[in-house]
C-alpha cells in the first residue's frame, strides 16, 4: 500500500510533466493536423532556460519560469513560420520529415551551443519533505502539480472563454469558414504554437527543478511518451492530452516502484500499441470522425 | 457595389472559371444560377478571397480587392454563407454567433445584435446552448446565416441555402432573403432552385461550365424559352 501511494505520488510529478508536453502536441495536431516531432526538443530549450536563468542569472523559479515559458512561445512560432508554413498545402509526410529534421537541428544546435554535457539545475528550492503514513511528498512536487493544474485551468479558460481561443476551435474545426468569420488563420495557428510551446517550457524548467539534470538530447524520450499520451487521450483532445499524460506517469511509476524500471519505457510503447488496436481515437476520441 | 471583371479561376489544371463579369448594384437580389459543377461555388469562394483568381479584376465599393485576404474582405463588409452551412458542430450556436462577430470588438454591440438574429430566427434562441450540431438542416441553415449577419455585412452572399431543405423551409429562407434584402443588405444569391431565385430577385446570371451564357432582368430570365427548358423543366 504505501508503495501504491508513494508511486502515485511520483507517479503524478511524472505524468505532469507528461501532460504539460502532451497539450502542444495535441494543440497543434488538432489544428494543423502535423505531430510535430521537435516538440520535445523545445521542451529541452525550455529547460536550458530555466538553466540559464537560474544558474546563470540568479533569478529565483518564478521569473525563470515565465522568461522560459515566452522566449520558447516566441521560439515556437519561429519554428511554425520558417519550417512549417511553407508546407501548409504539400503532402503531410514532407511536414513530418521536416518536424524531424527541426528536431534534429535543435539537439545539435542546443549541443554545439552549450556543449553535451550534462548540467546541473542549481537548487532554487531548497527540499522540504512531507511525510504522511510513511509516504514522503516533497515541495518540488507540490509545486510541479500546482504549476501543472494552474497552467491548465488557464489554458481551459483561454479555450473555451477569450476570442482567440474560440478562433483556435473554429480554425480546427473547419479553416475556410473560420476565414469567413474574418479570423486570421495564420495568426491562429501561430498562436497555437505559441501557447503549445510555452507549456513545453514550463515542463522544461519544473523537470529541471525535480531532477536536477539536463542535457541537449533530455526532450527525445519525454517528447514520444508525451506524443503516446496525447495518443492515449485523443489526439487533438485538450482533456484528452491531460488524462493521457497523468495516467502515463502513473503507470510509469508504478512499473518502477514495483522493481521492473527496465520495462518503464517499453511499457509506454506497449500502452501505444494496444490503443492503437483497440481504439485509435484514443480514450476521448469520438469514434465516427465528425463530418465537415 | 460588386464588379467582377473577366475573372479566371484553375484547380491545378482544371479551368474552372472562364472568364467570369458580373455587377451587383447596391440595394438587390442578384442572382447567379446553373447546374452542378457549373462554378458558382468558386465564383463565390474567388469573390472572397479564399481562392485566388489566376486573371481578373474584383472591386468591392470601387475598392479593389482582387488577392485581398478574406479576413480583410469580412471587415469591408462583405460575406458569405457557404453551401453546406459550415456551421461549427461542436461549439454551441451562441459561441457560432459570437464567431460571426469575430471582427467586433464592442461587445456591447455583438450582444444587441446577437439579440437581433434570435429574434429574426427564434428557434435559435430556444436552443441558443446546444450544440450546433444537433440543429435540423434548416436550423443549420438559419444558425449559418444568422452567424454571417453577426458581421453585419452590407453584401452578403449565399450559395445554395435551399440546399436539402423541404419545400416549406426553403420558402421560409427565401422570405428571410427578401425580408434582409428590404432592410438594406445587399444580396448575390447562388441557386439551383430557379425559379424560387429568379422571383425574389432583381437580377439574374446563368452560369453554365464556368461561362456566364445568359444575363438579364429576373422576371425577363424566368420567362426566357433556354432558361424554362433548361432550369425549369420546360
Ligand atoms: N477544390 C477543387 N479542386 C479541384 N477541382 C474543383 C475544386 N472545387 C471545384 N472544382 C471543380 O470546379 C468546377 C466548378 O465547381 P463548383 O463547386 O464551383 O461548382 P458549383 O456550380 O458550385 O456546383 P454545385 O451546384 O454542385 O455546388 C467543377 O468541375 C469542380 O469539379
Ligand atoms: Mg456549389
Amino acid at each position: 500500500m504505501e508503495v501504491f501511494l508513494q508511486q502515485l505520488i511520483n507517479g503524478i510529478s511524472l505524468g505532469s510533466i507528461y501532460a504539460l508536453i502532451a497539450l502542444g502536441y495535441t494543440m497543434v495536431y488538432g489544428i494543423v493536423q502535423l505531430i510535430n516531432f521537435a516538440h520535445g526538443d523545445v521542451y529541452m530549450v525550455g529547460a536550458y532556460l530555466g538553466f540559464f536563468a537560474t544558474a546563470i542569472l540568479g533569478w529565483s523559479f518564478l521569473p525563470a519560469l515565465l522568461m522560459s515559458m515566452v522566449v520558447c512561445a516566441i521560439l515556437g512560432m519561429v519554428i511554425e513560420k520558417l519550417a512549417y508554413t511553407p508546407l501548409r498545402n504539400a503532402p503531410r509526410i514532407a511536414a513530418l520529415i521536416t518536424a524531424i529534421g527541426v528536431s534534429l537541428f535543435l539537439e545539435y544546435g542546443m549541443m554545439l551551443l552549450v556543449s553535451p554535457q550534462v548540467r546541473t539545475f542549481p537548487q532554487v528550492l531548497t527540499e522540504v519533505q512531507y511525510k504522511f503514513f510513511g509516504v514522503v511528498i516533497t515541495n518540488r512536487q507540490v509545486i510541479i502539480l500546482v504549476v501543472t493544474v494552474a497552467l491548465m485551468l488557464l489554458l481551459q479558460y483561454i479555450v473555451h472563454k477569450t476570442m482567440i481561443g474560440k478562433a483556435m476551435r473554429a480554425v480546427s474545426h473547419d479553416k475556410q469558414a473560420a476565414q469567413l468569420m474574418g479570423i486570421n488563420v495564420n495568426n491562429t495557428i501561430s498562436a497555437t504554437f505559441a501557447i503549445g510551446s510555452a507549456l513545453a517550457a514550463a515542463a522544461g524548467v519544473l523537470v529541471g527543478i525535480y531532477y536536477n539534470a539536463i542535457n541537449p538530447l533530455m526532450g527525445i524520450m519525454p517528447g514520444l511518451k508525451a506524443f503516446v499520451a496525447a495518443v492515449l487521450g485523443g489526439i487533438g483532445i485538450i482533456p484528452g492530452a491531460m488524462t493521457g499524460g497523468f495516467l502515463l506517469g502513473i503507470v510509469e511509476a508504478m512499473v518502477s516502484g514495483y522493481g521492473k524500471s527496465l520495462y518503464r519505457d517499453p511499457v509506454a510503447f506497449v500502452i501505444l500499441i494496444i490503443i492503437l488496436i483497440v481504439k485509435p481515437t484514443g480514450l476521448f476520441g469520438k469514434n465516427v470522425r465528425e463530418k465537415v | 457595389m460588386l464588379k467582377v471583371e473577366d475573372v479566371h479561376v484553375y484547380y491545378g489544371a482544371i479551368h474552372a472559371i472562364k472568364g467570369i463579369s458580373l455587377e451587383v448594384p447596391q440595394g438587390q437580389i442578384v442572382t447567379l444560377i446553373g447546374a452542378n459543377g457549373a462554378g458558382k461555388t468558386s465564383a463565390l469562394n474567388t469573390i472572397c478571397g479564399l481562392i485566388k483568381p489566376k486573371s481578373g479584376r474584383i472591386f468591392f465599393e470601387g475598392k479593389d480587392i482582387t488577392g485581398v485576404p478574406t479576413q480583410e474582405i469580412v471587415k469591408l463588409g462583405l460575406t458569405q454563407v457557404p453551401e453546406g452551412r459550415r456551421i461549427f458542430a461542436n461549439m454551441p450556436i451562441y459561441e457560432n454567433l459570437e464567431l460571426g462577430a469575430f471582427l467586433n470588438k464592442n461587445k456591447k454591440e455583438v450582444a444587441q445584435d446577437m439579440e437581433k438574429v434570435y429574434t429574426r430566427f427564434p428557434r435559435l434562441r430556444e436552443r441558443k446552448n446546444q450544440l450546433a450540431g444537433s440543429l435540423s438542416g434548416g436550423e443549420q441553415q438559419m444558425l449559418a446565416m444568422g452567424r454571417a449577419l453577426m458581421s453585419k455585412p452590407r453584401l452578403l452572399l449565399l450559395d445554395e441555402p435551399s440546399m436539402g431543405l423541404s419545400p416549406i423551409l426553403v420558402k421560409e429562407i427565401f422570405s428571410i432573403i427578401k425580408e434582409l434584402n428590404e432592410q438594406g443588405t445587399t444580396i448575390l444569391l447562388v441557386e439551383q432552385n430557379a425559379k424560387m431565385s429568379l422571383s425574389i430577385a432583381h437580377k439574374g446570371y446563368v452560369v453554365e461550365t464556368g461561362r456566364i451564357v445568359l444575363a438579364g432582368d429576373a422576371k425577363e430570365l424566368l420567362e426566357s424559352p433556354e432558361v424554362k427548358k433548361a432550369y425549369l423543366g420546360g
